[in-house]
C-alpha cells in the first residue's frame, strides 16, 4: 500500500460550547481529488483550517508522506506544499493582480518578473487574467482565478478548496472543473468542499462526510446518489419542495424602464430593467454576485427611491416611497447581507422583530412600542422556521448564519406579505433548512402572494420558480417559464463565461 | 500699506520651515491611517515631542540629542494608544481624543520649570559655494537638517509603500486585516510598529516647533497642528507627495498672511487669520475628487476570532 499524501488521525478541535471536530480521520492520496462533505456547522471549515495552519488541533496528528506535519502558522503550511483557496475570497480589493498575488507568497519575485509568470500560468491552465487590474473591478469568477493563480504559483502538492463553485456561472464551473482536473492528471491533489452534490459525483474520487463535526461515511460519488449522500450529510431522509399547480392572478408588481445609478463605488447600476410578477407567481432572478442584486433588491423594497412610475404595485406609482410605506402596503424584502442590512447584529431577535415588523403586526400605538407584542412574534418565528436559539432575547450575532437566516426569511412570511423579494433566501443555511425556506416561499405563492427570489444558487430557482430572468451587468433578460430549460440555456443567459477560454492540453 | 517690504526670496524660505512639522506629523499619520489604524491623538503626540525634545536639548545642550528624544517620546507615548486600540481593543476615535487630551495636560505639567528658557540652537545646513547662491541658496540651501529630513522622509515612505514589500503588506493589512491575517500576516504586530512610527513622527514634527520654528516652551504651543496634520492625510488621498503638497501650501499661506499683517493690508485680521485653513481645504477638497482611496479597514479594530 502506497503512503497517502496527507493522513488525518483522530483531529479534534473544541470551542466554548461546541466541539467542532471530534476525531476526524481519513487519507487524501497522491494526485487524488477528495471531496469533503457536510452540512453548515459540521466543521468543515475548521478541519481545513487545521490544515492550513490557521488553528491548532487539541488533539490528533497529521501526517505528510509518513512525516509528522504540524503547521504552526500558514507560511508554514505553504512552505510543505499546502495551498488554499477561501470560500470568502481573501482579496485586497484595492491592490492589483500582481500585488495580490504576491502577498500570498513566501519568496515573491520583483513584480515585472511576477506579471509575466501569471500571464504564462494563468494561460497555461485556461484561466486568462491581466496582472495589473485592480482586483476591485474584477468579476467573482476572475477574483477566483487570483485565488487559483496564487496557488498555482507555488506548485502546491495539496489544493484545498473551499466552495469555489458557489459563485460561478455553469460555463465558468465548467471551465474550472477542467482546469482542475489538468491538475489531478500532473499529480497534485486537490481537497474539494461543497455541498453541491452533483459536482462531487462529476468531479471527485472520494468522498468524506462530516456531520456535527465526526465523520460518518465514506463514499465513491461516482457510485452514490446525490440523494444518499444528502442523507448521510443530513442523518434523516429529505423531502424535496413540493409545489402545488396554481393559477397565477393579475400583475402584482410591475417594473418598467427602471435605470439607477449604483450607490456605491464598485456596484453596478441598474439599466432599463423591465420586469413584471404576479399574484400567486414565483419570479426568479439569477446571476453571477455582483451584476446589480443588491441594487435591484434596494429598489424594489424602497431603500433607493426611484421615479414614481418606475415601480408600480396592483397599479399604483409606488417609486417614491420608502420601505416604511411600502411594508404598509404589503411590499416586503430581505436581503442578502445578514448581519447589518437585513438585522441588527447587536440587537435582540425580539429588537429584529421589531424593527421590520412594528407597522404589520401592530407592533406600536401612537409611537409607543408593544414589546409584549414583539416578543410574542419573535417567538413565533422562532418557533415556525425551527430557529435554534435559547430564546428572543438573544443577540442577532449570537445566532449562526444558517439560523440567522431562518430567522430573517420566517419574519418576513410570517407578515403575510402581497409582495415579497428575498436574495440569496438560503445562502449559508443547510440541506433540510434550506428545502424548508424553500417550502415556506411556495406555501406563500399558493396563497397568492407574488414572490421574487433573486440568488445565485441555479438549482434552487429551478425548483421554486415558475419563471426565470437572468441579471447581467446591470441589465435583466426578459423572463422565461422556467419549466424545460436547460443548464446551457440558463448559462447564456447569465452572459456566458466572462472570457474563459477551457484549459489547452 | 507697504508690499515692497515683504521678500519673496525669506517668504519661500520661512515657508518651508512653517510647513515641516505639519508635513512630519502628517507622513506619520499616513503610514498609521495606510495600515487601517485612525489615531486622532497626533495633537497629544507632537506636544509630547515637542516639550521632550525641549527638555533633552536644554539639559544636554545638543539639538541633536533633542531631536532623537522627542521621536523616542512621540513613539512611546504612542504606546499607549496602542495599549488602548491593539490590545485592549477599545475605540479609535474615543483612545485617540484621549491621546491628544492627555498629552496637552501632561505635557503643561512637564514644561512647567522650561517657561522662558531658549534652547541651543541648531546650526543651518551650509554647503560652501551652493548656499551662497542668489535666490536658490536661501530656499534651497539654507536650512536646518531636520527639514530635508522631512523631505526625505516623504520621499523614503512615498518608495516603501509603492515599491517595497514591506509597504505592501501594510497597505494589505489597512485594506482588508482578515484576509491579511488569513495568510499568515500579523495583522496587530504591523499596527503596533505603524503606530509607533507615526507617534515618532508627530513628536519630531513636535520639537520642530519648539526648537527651531518658534523657539522656546510655551503650553499648548503646537496650536492645531495636529489636527490640521490629520486632515490633510485625508484630503491628500493618501498620496505622500499630495501631503507635502498640502503642508506647504498652508505653510506658505500661513506666512503670507502674517506678512500681510505686517503689512497693513486693508482686510481684517480675522479673514486673514482664517485663510491659510480655508484655501488648504479647499483645494486639497478638489484634488481629493477621487473617494475610493481611503484605506478599507480604516479604524477598525481587529480581532483574530476562529
Amino acid at each position: 500500500m502506497t503512503v497517502p499524501l496527507l493522513s488525518l488521525q483522530g483531529l479534534t478541535k473544541a470551542y466554548p460550547g461546541v466541539v467542532a471536530n471530534d476525531t476526524v480521520t481519513f487519507d487524501i492520496g497522491e494526485g487524488e481529488v477528495h471531496a469533503l462533505l457536510g452540512e453548515n456547522g459540521a466543521g468543515k471549515s475548521t478541519l481545513v483550517k487545521m490544515i492550513y495552519g490557521l488553528v491548532k488541533p487539541d488533539s490528533g496528528q497529521m501526517l505528510l508522506r509518513g512525516q509528522p506535519y504540524a503547521p504552526p502558522e500558514p507560511r508554514a503550511a505553504r512552505g510543505d506544499g499546502i495551498a488554499m483557496v477561501f470560500q470568502h475570497f481573501s482579496l485586497f480589493d484595492a491592490l492589483n493582480v500582481s500585488e495580490n498575488i504576491a502577498l500570498g507568497m513566501e519568496n515573491p519575485p520583483p513584480m515585472k518578473d511576477l506579471a509575466t509568470r501569471i500571464r504564462e500560468v494563468s494561460e497555461a491552465y485556461g484561466l486568462p487574467l491581466d496582472p495589473y487590474r485592480t482586483v476591485g473591478d474584477l468579476s467573482a469568477g476572475e477574483r477566483q482565478r487570483v485565488e487559483i493563480i496564487r496557488c498555482l504559483l507555488q506548485d502546491p502538492k495539496l489544493l484545498i478548496m473551499d466552495e469555489p463553485t458557489s459563485v460561478l456561472t455553469p460555463q465558468e464551473v465548467e471551465i474550472l472543473f477542467q482546469t482542475l482536473q489538468k491538475l489531478r492528471s500532473e499529480g497534485t491533489s486537490i481537497l474539494y468542499i461543497s455541498h453541491k452534490l452533483e459536482e462531487i459525483r462529476t468531479l471527485c474520487d472520494h468522498a468524506t462526510i462530516l456531520r456535527l463535526g465526526k465523520n460518518v461515511g465514506e463514499c465513491t460519488p461516482a457510485e452514490t446518489s446525490a440523494r444518499d449522500m444528502a442523507e448521510l450529510m443530513v442523518g434523516s431522509t429529505l423531502h424535496t419542495p413540493e409545489r402545488s399547480g396554481r393559477e397565477f392572478g393579475a400583475a402584482a408588481m410591475d417594473v418598467s424602464g427602471l435605470s439607477v445609478p449604483s450607490p456605491s463605488a464598485f456596484g453596478t447600476a441598474l439599466k432599463n430593467v423591465h420586469l413584471t410578477v404576479r399574484k400567486g407567481e414565483v419570479l426568479g432572478i439569477g446571476g453571477v454576485a455582483g451584476n446589480g442584486q443588491d441594487e435591484l433588491l434596494n429598489v424594489l423594497s424602497g431603500e433607493t427611491v426611484t421615479e414614481a412610475d418606475a415601480v408600480k404595485l396592483n397599479g399604483e406609482a409606488i417609486g417614491q416611497l420608502g420601505p416604511v410605506a411600502r411594508r404598509r402596503l404589503g411590499v416586503l424584502a430581505a436581503p442578502e447581507e445578514r448581519l447589518g442590512h437585513a438585522a441588527a447584529p447587536d440587537m435582540s431577535l425580539t429588537e429584529n422583530a421589531m424593527l421590520t415588523g412594528s407597522v404589520r403586526q401592530n407592533l406600536e400605538t401612537n409611537g409607543f412600542l408593544n414589546w409584549g407584542a414583539a416578543k410574542e412574534f419573535a417567538e413565533t418565528v422562532i418557533k415556525s422556521f425551527d430557529v435554534r436559539t435559547p430564546g428572543p432575547e438573544n443577540a442577532a450575532r449570537s445566532l449562526s448564519g444558517g439560523n440567522l437566516q431562518k430567522f430573517v426569511i420566517g419574519r418576513e412570511v410570517l407578515q403575510d406579505p402581497d409582495v415579497l423579494v428575498v436574495n440569496q433566501p438560503t445562502w449559508g443555511v443547510d440541506a433540510a433548512a434550506a428545502a424548508d425556506i424553500r417550502q415556506s416561499l411556495l406555501d406563500l405563492a399558493a396563497k397568492g402572494a407574488a414572490v421574487i427570489c433573486i440568488s445565485q444558487d441555479l438549482d434552487e430557482l429551478m425548483e421554486i420558480s415558475d419563471s426565470f430572468a437572468a441579471l447581467n451587468e446591470g441589465r435583466l433578460s426578459a423572463p422565461r417559464p422556467a419549466a424545460g430549460l436547460t443548464v446551457d440555456e440558463i448559462g447564456l443567459m447569465l452572459g456566458g463565461a466572462h472570457g474563459m477560454e477551457v484549459a489547452h492540453d | 500699506m507697504d508690499l515692497s517690504a515683504i521678500n519673496p526670496v525669506l517668504l519661500i524660505a520661512s515657508l518651508m520651515v512653517a510647513a515641516t512639522p505639519i508635513l512630519l506629523a502628517a507622513i506619520g499619520e499616513l503610514v498609521v491611517e495606510k495600515a487601517g489604524v485612525l489615531n486622532l491623538g497626533v495633537e497629544g503626540m507632537m506636544i509630547i515631542g515637542a516639550i521632550g525634545g525641549f527638555a533633552i536639548t536644554v539639559e544636554t545642550g545638543s539639538p541633536w540629542l533633542g531631536f532623537i528624544a522627542s521621536a523616542a517620546c512621540g513613539a512611546v507615548f504612542s504606546l499607549l494608544f496602542v495599549l488602548l486600540t491593539q490590545v485592549a481593543q477599545a475605540n479609535q476615535v474615543a483612545s485617540g481624543l484621549a491621546l491628544t487630551l492627555f498629552g496637552l495636560g501632561l505635557s503643561a505639567l512637564l514644561g512647567q520649570s522650561y517657561v522662558g528658557i531658549k534652547p541651543p540652537q541648531m546650526g543651518k545646513l551650509e554647503i560652501p559655494f551652493l548656499s551662497d547662491l542668489p535666490v536658490i541658496g536661501p530656499i534651497l540651501f539654507g536650512h536646518d537638517p531636520i527639514l530635508y529630513i522631512g523631505i526625505a522622509l516623504t520621499a523614503g515612505v512615498w518608495a516603501l509603500l509603492k515599491y517595497s514589500r514591506v509597504g505592501l503588506v501594510l497597505r494589505a493589512v489597512g485594506e482588508n486585516h482578515d484576509a491579511a491575517h488569513a495568510l499568515g500576516y500579523k495583522v496587530v504586530r504591523i499596527r503596533i510598529l505603524a503606530i509607533m512610527f507615526g507617534g515618532a513622527c508627530a513628536g519630531l514634527g513636535g520639537a520642530y516647533i519648539s526648537l527651531i520654528r518658534v523657539p522656546q516652551w510655551t503650553e499648548g504651543m503646537t496650536a492645531g497642528v495636529g489636527w490640521i496634520a490629520l486632515a490633510l492625510v485625508v484630503f491628500s488621498s493618501w498620496k505622500p507627495w499630495r501631503a507635502l503638497l498640502g503642508a506647504y501650501l498652508f505653510g506658505g499661506i500661513t506666512v503670507v498672511q502674517l506678512n500681510l499683517q505686517a503689512a497693513g493690508v486693508a482686510i481684517p485680521v480675522e479673514y486673514l487669520a482664517m485663510s491659510p485653513y480655508v484655501i488648504t481645504i479647499i483645494v486639497l477638497v478638489i484634488l481629493s475628487a477621487d473617494k475610493s482611496s481611503a484605506p478599507a479597514a480604516l479604524g477598525r479594530n481587529f480581532h483574530a476570532s476562529r
